[in-house]
Order: C-alpha cells, then sequence, then structure tokens
C-alpha cells in the first residue's frame, strides 16, 4: 500500500446516470433525516462502477454536494478505502491476494505473470484492457493462490493457468470464474474423500464408484447453491 | 457524584466526567497529545494510558468515564494507578511508537522549546531506536497563509481537524489515507476559510503546524512575556504579547473562560507585522500642503496657535475603535477646560448613549451566557466578523443543539444553521409584535436572548430599533431577575469605556455626524482626531485637523498636525468590553522613535495651552478615573448594574426605516488601522475576497 492521492488526469465534470441518480436517492432514503452522509460509500461504489472502475475528482464534489457534506470528509473515505480505485484501472482489473495463504500456495507466482502480462502494479496495460493491484485477504483461502477480476473470484491458480486467463480476457475469448483446476467450488481436490459408501445406508451397496461418487455431489451441490465468494 | 482511588487517594469526582478529567481534578498530571478538554474525544495517540484495578490491560484515560467504573469485589471505589511499571511501560511504548517516524529536527523546529512532545519525550522517551526501517516522509501541504507545515512531524492526533469542524465551523482540514500513510490535508490543498484558523497551532502537540509569519522568528525562551488586552474587537480577548527587544514577535491567547475560553482570532494572532509599518514614530506639521518632519515643541506650538485663538464652541474631538479610556479621560478634560462641549467617541455614527443606564449598551447576559441560552436572536450584526471568538462561542452552544438562532440583517455564513427572517427593522417590528414564530420560539425559551449588532445601532431609525428591541425583549421576557437576555455587540474595543466615561457630546454638544457637517460648513475651527480613521475624511473640509495616533492611515492623510502615539501594546490602557468587564493593557515594548503613551500627550499638550490637567502620572489618571467612575476599578470584574428598565427603553419612537441593516465590519481583516498595515492582513483580505469569488488558495 501506498500513499493514494487523486489521479493528476481528472475528467472535467461528473454526473450520475438517470437510473443511478434515482437509485442514489433511494439508498439516501434509508437514512433518517440529517443522517443522510450515511449512504456516502454506496454512493461512491456506484460512482466508481459508472466511471469505469475507478473514481474522478468531480464525482467526490457530486457526492459530497448530493449528501450536503464537506469535500474533506468525502476525500477522507475515498482515501481510506481501498475498493476506490483513485486512478483509472483496466477494463479487467486484477486483484491479487497476496496475504498468507495464497502466498503459502504460489501468489508470488501470480504476481510474477502479473508483472510479466500486464506491467507494474497500479498500471494499466497499454491496451487498456489489464490492470493490477495486490490487495488483502479476499476470503477465499480454501481456494488459494486466488485472483479477483472485477466482481469474480478465480480460484486455485497456477502460474501457467493464470496466464492462460489473461490471455483469454485479453483476447476476448469467454471465461469462466471459480477454481480453475477442475475443483468444483471449495469440496476437496481430486474428488470426495468422505461418506464415499452414499448416504449412510449400509445394504445398498453401490456397484460402481463413479456412481458413488456422483451421488455425494449431488447432496453437496444440494446444499451448497452458489460458489463460495467470501 | 462517584468515588474512585487515584494512586491510592480516595476522591470524589464530578458525575460523566472522564478519567483523564477526575485525575486531573485530583492533581495527577496524564501525559496527552490528542485529548483536549474543549474538542471531542478521539482517543488516538493513547499516551494517556493509566491501570485500572481488575482490567487486564491499561486503558486511555482521555475515553473512559468514571461512571463506567465497577467497584472492587468488596464493594470498595474503583482504584487507578497511574504511576505504576505497568503505567510507565506502557506509555514508554506508545512514545516509541511516536518517534519512530518523528524527524530529529528539533533544533531547526519552531516548535522547539514549547513542544508537548519534546516535553514528554524527556520523561517517558527512551534513548535510542529500535527501529532499522525505512522511515516515512510526508509532503508539506499548502493550508493557507497563516500556517506552514512540516507534515513529517505531525503524530496524527487530530486535534486540528477536530478544532476546525467543531468550533471553527469550515469543514476543510481533514484525515486522509489510513494507517501509515495518514495525511493531513485541506480538500486539494485549499487555504483554510477561517477566522479562526490559526489556533490550530496553540492545539498542535508538536511542529506540524506553526505560525508562518513567525517562521524561525525567534525561540520561546529569548521572548519576554506580556500579559495584555487584545483591542481589535470588543470582546477583549485576553492575550500574551511575546517580544524580543523592541519588537513584537507574537502574539498568543490566554485562556479566559468568561471571555475567550482560549481562542483568538486570525487578526488578533497576526495582526503584530502591523505593528512595526506605517508607524507614526515623530511628529508631523503640514507646511504648504505637504507633511513635514517637526519635533513635539514644534507640533505643540502649532496646535497652541490655532487652539488658544478658537472659542471652545468651535472645536470638536473624536475618539477612535482603539483609544483607550487614559487617553478619552485626558482628552475630554482638555475639552471641557476649553469648553467644548463636542467630543465623541462613536466615530461610526452610532446613536447609542448612556443617558438609559448601563444596560443599554452592554452585553448584559455576558460572553459566557451564551453557553446557557436556549434561543439567540441576531439583530443587524454578523458576530462572525464583529466577533469572531463569540462565534466559535455560539457554534459550539449551537453545535449541543439545544440553542435556536434567528437572523435579522445579513444573511451571512455564520458556521450554523438559523432561521432567516428578514433583512430590515421591518422583520424586527414583526418578531417584536410577536407577529413571527420566532417570537414564539424566543418566548417559550428558558434563557431567550438577542443581540443587537452596533452596526444596528448606527442608524438614522437606531432609535426606534433600541425601543423595538426592548419592546421584543420585554415581550419575550428575556429580562429577570436571574437572567438578562438583552446585548449589544459592540465592534470599537473602546466603545464601551467611552460611553462609561461619558466622551460624548456634552449638553449643546454636536455628534460624530454634526462635528463632521460643522467642519465641512466651516464653523469648526480644530477637529482632534484620537486616532479616529474610519470618518469620512473628506467632510473635514479646510479645518484645522490634528491627529493622535500610532498609524498613518486615513487620519494622519488628512491631518494638519500629527502626534505620534502608541498601540495598544505599547501602553498599559484600560479598556472595556462589551460586557462592561474592565481589563488592562500592558506595555510589551516601548512605542518607535518619539512616539508616547497617549494620554501623557494630551497631559504635556495641555499644559503648553495653559490649561494643565491634574495629573503627572499613570497612577494618577487611573485614580481620577476611578473617582468618578468607580466600577472600573474592578479589573476583570463585571459589575451588575441597576436592573434594566426594559420598559422605559421600550418607550420611544418606532417609526423604522426600510433600509436593510448592513454589517459593522466589511472586511474582518482591514477593519483598524494597525491591520489596515498589516501585510498579512492584506494578503487575507485578498484571500478571501478570492475565495468568494470560488479561487482556490492554490490558484494564486
Amino acid at each position: 500500500m501506498s500513499v493514494r492521492r487523486l489521479d493528476p488526469i481528472q475528467p472535467e465534470n461528473f454526473k450520475f446516470s438517470a437510473a443511478n441518480m434515482r437509485w442514489a436517492k433511494t439508498q439516501v432514503k434509508k437514512y433518517p433525516k440529517g443522517k443522510q452522509a450515511s449512504a456516502v460509500i454506496p454512493l461512491l461504489w456506484r460512482a466508481q462502477e459508472q466511471h469505469g472502475g475507478w473514481l474522478p475528482e468531480p464525482a467526490l464534489r457530486t457526492v459530497a454536494e448530493m449528501l450536503d457534506m464537506s469535500f474533506i470528509r468525502v476525500y477522507e473515505i475515498a482515501t481510506f478505502y481501498t475498493m476506490f480505485n483513485l486512478s483509472p484501472v483496466g477494463k479487467y482489473f486484477v486483484q491479487l491476494c497476496g496475504t498468507t495463504p495464497c502466498w503459502l500456495r504460489g501468489a508470488d507466482d501470480l504476481k510474477a505473470v502479473c508483472r510479466r502480462v500486464i506491467g507494474a502494479q497500479n498500471q494499466v496495460s497499454e491496451d487498456g484492457l489489464l490492470s493490477w493491484l495486490e490487495v488483502e485477504c479476499l476470503a477465499a483461502c480454501a481456494n488459494a493462490p486466488m485472483v479477483q477480476i472485477n466482481e469474480d473470484y478465480y480460484e486455485d491458480l497456477s502460474a501457467e493457468s493464470f496466464e492462460k486467463l489473461l490471455d483469454d480476457l485479453r483476447e476476448g475469448r469467454a471465461v469462466k470464474p471459480g477454481p480453475q483446476n477442475g475443483r468444483q467450488f471449495s469440496c476437496p481436490e481430486g474428488g470426495p474423500t468422505t461418506l464415499l459408501n452414499g448416504a449412510g445406508s449400509s445394504k445398498a451397496k453401490l456397484s460402481t464408484k463413479t456412481k458413488s461418487k456422483a451421488n455425494t455431489l449431488k447432496s453437496v451441490r444440494k446444499k451448497k447453491s452458489a460458489p463460495a465468494k467470501g | 457524584m462517584p468515588k474512585i482511588i487515584i494512586d491510592g487517594a480516595e476522591f470524589e469526582v464530578a458525575d460523566g466526567i472522564t478519567l483523564i478529567q477526575a485525575c486531573e481534578e485530583a492533581g495527577v498530571e496524564i501525559p496527552r497529545f490528542c485529548y483536549h478538554e474543549r474538542l471531542s474525544i478521539a482517543g488516538n495517540c493513547r499516551m494517556c494510558l493509566v491501570e485500572v484495578a481488575g482490567m487486564p490491560k491499561p486503558v486511555a484515560s482521555c475515553a473512559l468515564g468514571v461512571n463506567d467504573l465497577r467497584p472492587g469485589p468488596n464493594g470498595e471505589p474503583p482504584q487507578i494507578i497511574t504511576k505504576s511499571e505497568t503505567v510507565r511501560r506502557a506509555r514508554e511504548g506508545v512514545m516509541e511508537f511516536l518517534l519512530i517516524n518523528h524527524p530529529l529536527d528539533c533544533p531547526i523546529c519552531d516548535q522547539g522549546g514549547e513542544c508537548d512532545l519534546q516535553d514528554q519525550a524527556m520523561v517517558y522517551g527512551v534513548d535510542g531506536s529500535r527501529f532499522a526501517e525505512n522511515k516515512r516522509a510526508v509532503e508539506d501541504k499548502y493550508i493557507g497563509p497563516l500556517i506552514k507545515t512540516i507534515m513529517t512531524r505531525c503524530i496524527h492526533c487530530t486535534r486540528c481537524v477536530r478544532f476546525m469542524a467543531e468550533v471553527a465551523g469550515v469543514d476543510e482540514l481533514g484525515m486522509t489515507g489510513r494507517g501509515e500513510d495518514v495525511e493531513i490535508t485541506t480538500y486539494l490543498e485549499r487555504g483554510m476559510m477561517s477566522e479562526l484558523s490559526g489556533n490550530v497551532i496553540d492545539l498542535c502537540p508538536v511542529g506540524a503546524l506553526t505560525a508562518k509569519p513567525y517562521a524561525f522568528a525567534a525561540r520561546p525562551w529569548e521572548l519576554r512575556k506580556t500579559e495584555s488586552i487584545d483591542v481589535m474587537d470588543a470582546m477583549g480577548c485576553n492575550i500574551r504579547i511575546d517580544t524580543r527587544g523592541r519588537e513584537v514577535m507574537r502574539i498568543l491567547p490566554r485562556n479566559h473562560d468568561d471571555i475567550n475560553e482560549e481562542w483568538i482570532s486570525d487578526k488578533t494572532r497576526f495582526i503584530w507585522d502591523g505593528l512595526r509599518t506605517q508607524r507614526l514614530d515623530q511628529p508631523y506639521i503640514r507646511k504648504s500642503g505637504k507633511l513635514r518632519p517637526a519635533t513635539w515643541d514644534e507640533a505643540f506650538a502649532a496646535i497652541a496657535n490655532k487652539m488658544k485663538r478658537a472659542k471652545g464652541s468651535r472645536i470638536a474631538a473624536i475618539a477612535g475603535d482603539l483609544a483607550g479610556a487614559e487617553e478619552m479621560f485626558a482628552l475630554k478634560g482638555l475639552m471641557t477646560q476649553l469648553g467644548s462641549p463636542n467630543i465623541d467617541c462613536r466615530q461610526d455614527g452610532s446613536a447609542i448613549n448612556a443617558s438609559k443606564g448601563r444596560g443599554a449598551y452592554l452585553f448584559n447576559s455576558r460572553l459566557a451566557g451564551i453557553d446557557e441560552a436556549d434561543a439567540l436572536l441576531l439583530i443587524g450584526c454578523n458576530p462572525r466578523t464583529e466577533a469572531a471568538v463569540l462565534n466559535a462561542r455560539i457554534r459550539v452552544r449551537w453545535r449541543t443543539g439545544a440553542l435556536k438562532v434567528g437572523v435579522i440583517g445579513q444573511e451571512a455564513d455564520l458556521t450554523y444553521d438559523y432561521e432567516y427572517i428578514g433583512a430590515g427593522p421591518l422583520s424586527l417590528a414583526e418578531v417584536a409584535n410577536a407577529r413571527h414564530r420566532f417570537a414564539k420560539v424566543l418566548k417559550s425559551a428558558k434563557r431567550p436572548m438577542l443581540i443587537l449588532g452596533s452596526a444596528a445601532l448606527a442608524r438614522r431609525d437606531s432609535g426606534a430599533v433600541m425601543t423595538l428591541a426592548a419592546k421584543l425583549a420585554a415581550g419575550t421576557g428575556m429580562v429577570s431577575d436571574e437572567w438578562n437576555g438583552f446585548n449589544v455587540l459592540h465592534h470599537a474595543a473602546s466603545r464601551v469605556a467611552g460611553l462609561d466615561i461619558g466622551f460624548l457630546p456634552a449638553k449643546g454638544g454636536l455628534n460624530t455626524t454634526r462635528i463632521l457637517k460643522a467642519a465641512k460648513a466651516g464653523k469648526l475651527d480644530v477637529v482632534y482626531l484620537l486616532g479616529a480613521d474610519e470618518i469620512d475624511m473628506e467632510s473635514l473640509g479646510r479645518t484645522f485637523v490634528i491627529y493622535q495616533g500610532s498609524h498613518g492611515d486615513a487620519g494622519a492623510h488628512r491631518a494638519d498636525v500629527i502626534l505620534p502615539g502608541a498601540a495598544y501594546t505599547e501602553k498599559s490602557a484600560l479598556y472595556v468590553n462589551t460586557e462592561g468587564r474592565p481589563q488592562i493593557t500592558e506595555r510589551a515594548v516601548f512605542p518607535p522613535g518619539d512616539a508616547r503613551e497617549d494620554w501623557t500627550i494630551l497631559r504635556a499638550l495641555s499644559a503648553i495651552l495653559g490649561q494643565p490637567l491634574p495629573y503627572d502620572s499613570l497612577a494618577g489618571i487611573r485614580s481620577a478615573i476611578y473617582v468618578t467612575h468607580p466600577h472600573l476599578t474592578q479589573i476583570d470584574e463585571v459589575m451588575s448594574g441597576a436592573r434594566l428598565d426594559l420598559n422605559k427603553l421600550a418607550r420611544g419612537s418606532t417609526r423604522i426605516g426600510k433600509q436593510p441593516f448592513s454589517p459593522a465590519v466589511d472586511d474582518f481583516y482591514l477593519s483598524n488601522p494597525i491591520a489596515r498595515a498589516s501585510a498579512v492582513m492584506g494578503e487575507l483580505s485578498a484571500l478571501m475576497a478570492n475565495g468568494a469569488t470560488g479561487a482556490t488558495g492554490t490558484d494564486g
């Protein structure tokens, strides 16, 4: 982490789109009268989303004026939270986890890939498609090492699979979020290791190993309907 | 009233206070950086750690209330230990962290010698460093022309941020970033648009924020400290004048809970460069249209030549805003002996006078009364420019949520929300006749007050304004046995003393407006200006003008004879503040060149004119004043005079004009001759003008 400053090159102005403005008003309404400043983080986040993943200076002022806050208070918030990008980011913004579990599982290799394929940290690649940033734990340690690219997690990476992922993104090929080594969510790697006999029944001896595997997976799928995210 | 044991001794302390306050009451000193009794609690420096029996770790004493402590196992009072080994080691640990990134540049730091960190490091600092990593360095920020920043020294106590947000009411300073990268800055390094910003220099416990005009000028231990009184406005803020040799090096606030707490305005603090420039250091006489240097004898002879031939009724005197009671008293004595009834201390043309008793021109609820008030009506006054520190007090009271403010007059940014009632006396009449809903607010309040600005009383319809204000006060029950909410806020430091000693037209005498009219018409021979610069010099026509004062301002430019006087830092003079509290300035330095203390000039002149005044020493003139005005002997006391008779005050003309109220001060930074001579004030004034048009400090 380093000192966070506003980007030297700023747009002239910032305006919420009509839809975002409507949404912003519903956010402000969530809070009691006089406490509208509580909506500052959602509004800044939406401004960042609207502005291609980073917060320009006029957006800080726009949000401050909407919430009747002084500029410095909004500026404090924008510089405090690292989730707000104060400089332009690539179309695909890679947040690479470098905290201990990921580091033990090879985050350094991923960093080397980033440096080679994208360039220096916090710098947008020449084609404008990629930029990367090392972040603290993104809470997907079971699938370490991992990165977050825009909204999605890409887990169980190796240097090769990560480089391929970046290439695919750059070339516009479809990519699949989640574990990149064929693993199912955060299930044991290489298939289940427990309950192999199927649902606790001693009579119904399953004929093949594959069948039992399929059954167990089904029950797992029932329990877990969405991929683990944070 | 909880009982606590501090270092083995039992104390009974007030409810709701914090441990640090309890320790202070018990006389136990707790080191601190971020805690400040007039600001909110931050609890982020961790220097005030103490041990509480039964708690596993040391606690920050500034952030723990005495009521939150539990009694001991046998019901004994909670026990605080401030001198144990644990506490010492905890504080040493904090100090070590603070010193990790703090530069060792005390020898070139302006805070050196009066630095909290330096002092506390003497007690809790260790002699070596265990920190082998890179130290951080922080870019210096521009936050205005008054405050020099050396941000690497900052220890992030956030006192400055809290002061600006809470007291000054200008939310411009903030802490950005996080962790090691935290920085104090303004938004995009704009200059702070506040008239109280200089106070962050005092609040800063280290040398991160220091005074720019004073940078590298002097060391605290080589300065002579003189306790004195400020005259930039009529509040009478208590100040300390630091001098070296013959020069005022800086001005700092002194604590006075009933007046300025511990704040002063930027004008008070940084006026001192104006004390060095544009000074009148010798007498001048106008010869063939040009002012030429002269000796005292020549100047007195020129005056005597004119005065001796003039009839008393053709002589007039006007006292300016910075005049002390002594010189006004001496000038009044001289004019009386010369047979002139034409004297006035109200150079702004105010109609306020002493005929209705002292209560009709004082700030009766006292400045500290604001802390109790629950409804306030400002009439024709902008406290932010007329008494900046008072405005901060109103803001602090307003922030508690207990004060409702209404404004009649200029719709200015006062740093707090108010109900805007209207611009002129018509709105005042509406409230006075209970036709406006703010009248109900005042009526239902327990401690309602109004503040009548001095400009509201310097109008053609000022009599009616006074009548209406009195009617309003009577109608809303502002004056009772234990509360008097009828207040006049003066702006001129000399005004109340002038009214008290009666520097007012005697029977048949002319007031300022009529003096100027008469002078223009050639009906006066001599006009004596005692530091009066805020009058229309054109109207003085061809009259012979004597200007006695400290600075070469408008009055000196017009004068035929200039008598160089002393500024408020160069004389011991009596000033009475807007509450009616007499206070005495002390001489910190001698007047420059041939300039003399003002009353001595008048005493000398009186002898030349053959009308010697009956006192030869400062003690002599003071006792003469005290004999006729005994209430002025009560230095720093407010004499509660006879109860204000509102009914008498409310009887009078109510013929009001339509003209809106205008503020008493056009430009806060240039409101008197000393300020106009100050380069710093000039810069601030220009900056404010730019700020008003949207340009920022970084543009220039």
